[in-house]
């Protein structure tokens, strides 16, 4: 319901934003993720109209928002300093939203009340608004928002500013929001994990463009470059060739794992300047211990570097045939031994979790 | 896209929005400021006729106002009271900044910048009155030494010359030498200052070099603050510098009201002005140069 | 150094400061007509005196009614100049700004006689009026000054917040940004009710045949007799002063407070 349609933005000489094409959809939980300085809060902000756009066009329920002004858009904002107005009280700023039409007092307060219900703030109506620790903030931020009932909720960075116990609290907190209200949330942050938790579907943007869109699962096992591999979760990169690619398939060779057919769909992305490699996630490798039978496919490798973790073991290990290590993450599993290093060790794979960048 | 549409884009701009905002106030500076500034400057060129002036563009009133032997003399009167006034309160006002930043916990701070500006908040005039009181011929230092029998005449060099002037301006303008340079030294990160003791300097030495190139930017503040409109004070020279102590003010207005001779007295202002300017702009130099610190 | 020296060069320094208003209340109530120790008994007929002097009612009347003025011109002049000057960029934008405080550098005197030869080139009678025109334009650098800080403290974030939910430029200001700023304005209209009470050249200048309370005092301190007069009214001047900054400073802490934001010490 909300559609980029080629956006760009221009800040004088600086290309912010450089042709912006997706399209969100209506009770979505979507978040825009990126490194500093991506765009992505500037594309929020194009959403609620504080920024312009320089081309392009950004609608919202097939109705361009061209010349319409923040104030008069079906969006409401989660602001990242949370924006509660410190001469007002809890009550006042959450029904701030609804002065202009002029309800009767009883029907404002019991609207209010069931706002501050919702986000768990019953009972704060007269509190005075500069006295709240940074958590009780945002709730009142998102009251203050939701009352309104708008189409879409735009939230800037929301849980940056709280510290890690009250940010796990709040991501279930939003999740469980977003579900109970039933409209779209767009969330700007730039913590993959935070994304990665919440969303139905992340667009992922370096430098002014969308790197990838997907859902989460699609962006962790098959990231379209290097890029977005490294910014989502950590990965392994081993040198590999593409021989021959036919019907659906792709002949590889790759460093460590030697001679492999792959789908199609495990290479989605363009070439990139950084030469081809295979590419795969620390826990798609398995160590086997005395005893285990591979599952798939089985190389030898040498123990490099042993992390302990308290419920996971980092080993980093090198595969025969290859120059250097890679990372391989282990459950522990009570009574069962820490490799050492300088071990050698059978570890099993299949050829199905291996991305190949171009 | 039209003219029209073009004007309506801009008008939405920053810029556009910023130019707006500012106009009552910046069309007032420039209608009751800028132009009669200009005004003067343009007087200065011309000729005093009798009831009127005459439009001949002259020098004339700047040889007049550097030749006169009188009207130099007090230039450069006004200019060395200036600076022994500007001198004296920023001495006398670093150690009591100092002692505030430094010496005063926190909480008591307001408190003391309170009571150290309490007496700039009344009447300046009386306060000048009252320095002709304490300093006169029968005035309060002289009946107290008088009475105490230190002295057996009563002193008649403290009042109606250039020292009653300077003592009077220093009291003045103190307050305004103070703040700055404690607004500069509240501004130096203490654990500079602990560093350099760590690494075994002496107090004094930490002072030397590290305290004070910090707060010279407060100091540079505070030498314009005092310096700029001490030079064109009138009601001090005029109620306590006597005949020696007339400065470049009153002669300003001896022109202007009762002499009605427009342009001596605006050439008499603006070369006051360029005095001022120069200096200042020597004065800001020369510290930019030798500290290389930041303006 | 020790704090010890400090303390006690800090109290010869208070001393030095307050000493000539210490004797405003000695000679007020001193039962003399000369100023001169020793003193006489204690007496309150300076101010039954001050009370009745006619010219001084008038001239207390001229300055108010010049000093509201001014303070009420000069900060809203200085709410337009600070808004543009802490929220947009705009073209000449450190001309403008430069020449607007410039009456913060010059000599008060400079200012009057520009105005003088302005006014009295087009042939506008000197009133009140002009007198305040001159006062608005030195205090209103100090209504900037004061009141860039109070708009740079307020996060912008607020404002697009109320424009989010739905208000309209003049209603966000109206709900938001003035109650906010309002205690840089009350502060603003003190300090430049206070410049202009007590201004006395661009009023001596500038006022034609109307007495204002500056001139009033200059004008009595050639009469040895005015002079304990004029030690009352000064030190009821003092009194008031004083009164007026610590509602200012009142008013402040309360602006804080109801804000929750911090004390950085002083207005100044």
């Amino acid at each position: 319901m909300i559609a980029f349609q080629d956006v760009h933005k221009y800040y004088g000489e600086y290309h912010a934003l450089r042709g912006i094409t997706a399209t969100i959809r209506a009770g979505e939980f979507f978040s825009l993720l990126g490194p500093s300085g991506c765009g992505k809060t500037t594309l929020l902000r194009t959403i609620a109209g504080f920024e312009g756009i320089s081309s392009g066009a950004v609608m919202i329920d097939g109705r361009n928002m061209a010349g319409v002004p923040a104030n008069q858009r079906p969006t409401n904002m989660v602001f990242q300093s949370y924006a509660i107005f410190p001469h007002l009280s809890v009550g006042e700023n959450v029904g701030f939203g609804l002065r202009k039409a002029r309800l009767p007092k009883a029907e404002l307060a019991a609207k209010v009340a069931e706002a501050l219900d919702m986000v768990g703030l019953d009972g704060y109506g007269d509190r005075a608004a500069h006295a709240l620790s940074g958590g009780q903030r945002q709730r009142v931020a998102l009251a203050r928002a939701l009352i309104l009932k708008p189409k879409v909720l735009l939230l800037d960075e929301p849980l940056s500013a709280l510290d890690k116990k009250m940010r796990e609290q709040m991501q279930v907190e939003l999740i469980r929001l977003q579900r109970q209200v039933g409209i779209t949330f767009i969330l700007v942050t730039h913590d993959q994990e935070e994304a990665l938790v919440m969303s139905d579907r992340i667009a992922v943007m370096f430098e002014g463009e969308i790197a990838q869109l997907a859902d989460p699962e699609t962006l962790y096992r098959r990231p379209n470059s290097r890029k977005v591999a490294n910014f989502i979760g950590t990965m392994n990169f081993l040198p590999a060739k593409i021989l021959s690619e036919t019907g659906g398939k792709i002949e590889i060779e790759a460093q460590g794992f030697g001679q492999l057919t792959l789908e199609a769909e495990q290479a989605p992305g363009a070439a990139s300047g950084d030469g081809a490699a295979v590419g795969f996630r620390p826990e798609t490798l398995t160590i086997l211990f005395e005893g285990q039978t591979a599952t798939d496919r089985e190389s030898m490798a040498t123990i490099e570097e042993v992390v302990y973790y308290g419920d996971m073991t980092y080993y980093d290990v090198r595969l025969d045939g290859t120059e250097k290590p890679i990372r391989i993450s282990m459950r522990n599993v009570f009574g069962r031994p820490v490799l050492e290093i300088g071990e050698r060790t059978r570890v099993t794979w299949s050829s199905g979790a291996l991305v190949m960048f171009r | 896209m039209s003219a029209g549409q073009r004007w309506r884009n801009w008008r939405q701009t920053e810029a556009a929005n910023g130019l707006l905002m500012v106009s009552p106030t910046a069309i007032y500076a420039i209608l009751m400021l800028a132009a009669p500034l200009g005004t003067i400057l343009l007087y200065s060129f011309l000729t005093d006729g009798y009831l009127k002036i005459i439009r001949d563009f002259t020098m004339s009133n700047y040889v007049e106002a550097w030749t006169n032997e009188l009207y130099r003399t007090v230039m450069l009167r006004s200019l060395g009271v200036s600076m022994t006034v500007t001198f004296v309160t920023v001495l006398l006002a670093f150690p009591i900044a100092y002692f505030v930043s430094f010496h005063v916990e926190a909480s008591k701070k307001s408190l003391w910048l309170f009571l150290i500006t309490i007496p700039f908040w009344t009447s300046y005039l009386i306060r000048v009155f009252l320095w002709k009181v304490i300093l006169g011929y029968n005035g309060v230092v002289n009946s107290s030494l008088l009475g105490i029998g230190i002295i057996d005449q009563p002193l008649d060099f403290i009042l109606y010359n250039v020292n009653s002037v300077v003592i009077t301006l220093a009291h003045a303008y103190a307050p305004f030498a103070i703040l700055p340079i404690f607004v500069a030294l509240e501004k130096i990160d203490r654990s500079l200052l602990e560093a350099g003791q760590d690494l075994g300097e002496s107090k004094f030495r930490t002072f030397l070099r590290v305290t004070l190139p910090l707060a010279m930017p407060g100091v540079i503040a505070s030498v314009l603050i005092v310096f700029i409109p001490t030079i064109g004070d009138y009601v001090t020279p005029q109620l306590v510098g006597g005949p020696e102590g007339r400065m470049v003010a009153n002669l300003i207005q001896l022109q202007y009201l009762k002499l009605d001779n427009y342009p001596l007295g605006s050439a008499i202002a603006v070369s006051a002005m360029a005095i001022v300017t120069l200096v200042s702009v020597i004065f800001v130099g020369l510290n930019r140069r030798y500290l290389k610190g930041p303006k | 150094m020790k704090g010890g020296w400090f303390k006690v060069y800090a109290i010869g320094y208070l001393l030095f400061l307050y000493a000539p208003i210490i004797l405003l209340p000695m000679f007020a109530f001193n039962d003399a007509t000369v100023i001169a120790f020793p003193l006489s008994g204690f007496s309150t007929r300076w101010f039954s005196a001050m009370l009745e002097e006619p010219t001084l009612r008038i001239a207390v009347k001229n300055s108010l009614f010049i000093a509201v003025t001014s303070s009420v011109l000069a900060t809203t002049l200085g709410i337009f100049a600070a808004r543009a000057s802490t929220r947009y960029r705009f073209p000449m934008k450190t001309g403008l700004m430069g020449l607007i405080m410039l009456p913060l550098v010059l000599p008060e005197i400079i200012v009057a006689v520009s105005l003088l030869v302005v006014l009295l080139g087009l042939g506008i009678n000197l009133s009140l009026w002009t007198v305040i025109l001159g006062h608005v334009l030195i205090c209103t650098p100090f209504c900037i000054a004061i009141l860039s800080s109070a708009f740079q403290s307020l996060d912008q974030s607020l404002e697009e917040a109320a424009y989010d939910l739905g208000e309209s430029a003049a209603s966000t200001f109206r709900l938001i940004i003035l109650p906010l700023v309002m205690p840089g304005i009350i502060s603003s209209l003190l300090i430049s009710f206070t410049i202009s009470l007590d201004e006395f050249i661009i009023a001596f200048f500038l006022a034609g045949t109307e007495p204002t309370l500056p001139v009033y005092i200059f004008s009595q301190f050639r009469f040895p007799a005015a002079v304990p007069v004029i030690m009352a009214l000064g030190t009821v001047l003092v009194c008031l002063s004083i009164l007026l900054l610590t509602i200012a400073e009142y008013f402040r802490r309360r602006g804080i407070a109801k804000s929750g934001g911090k004390d950085t010490g002083g207005f100044l």
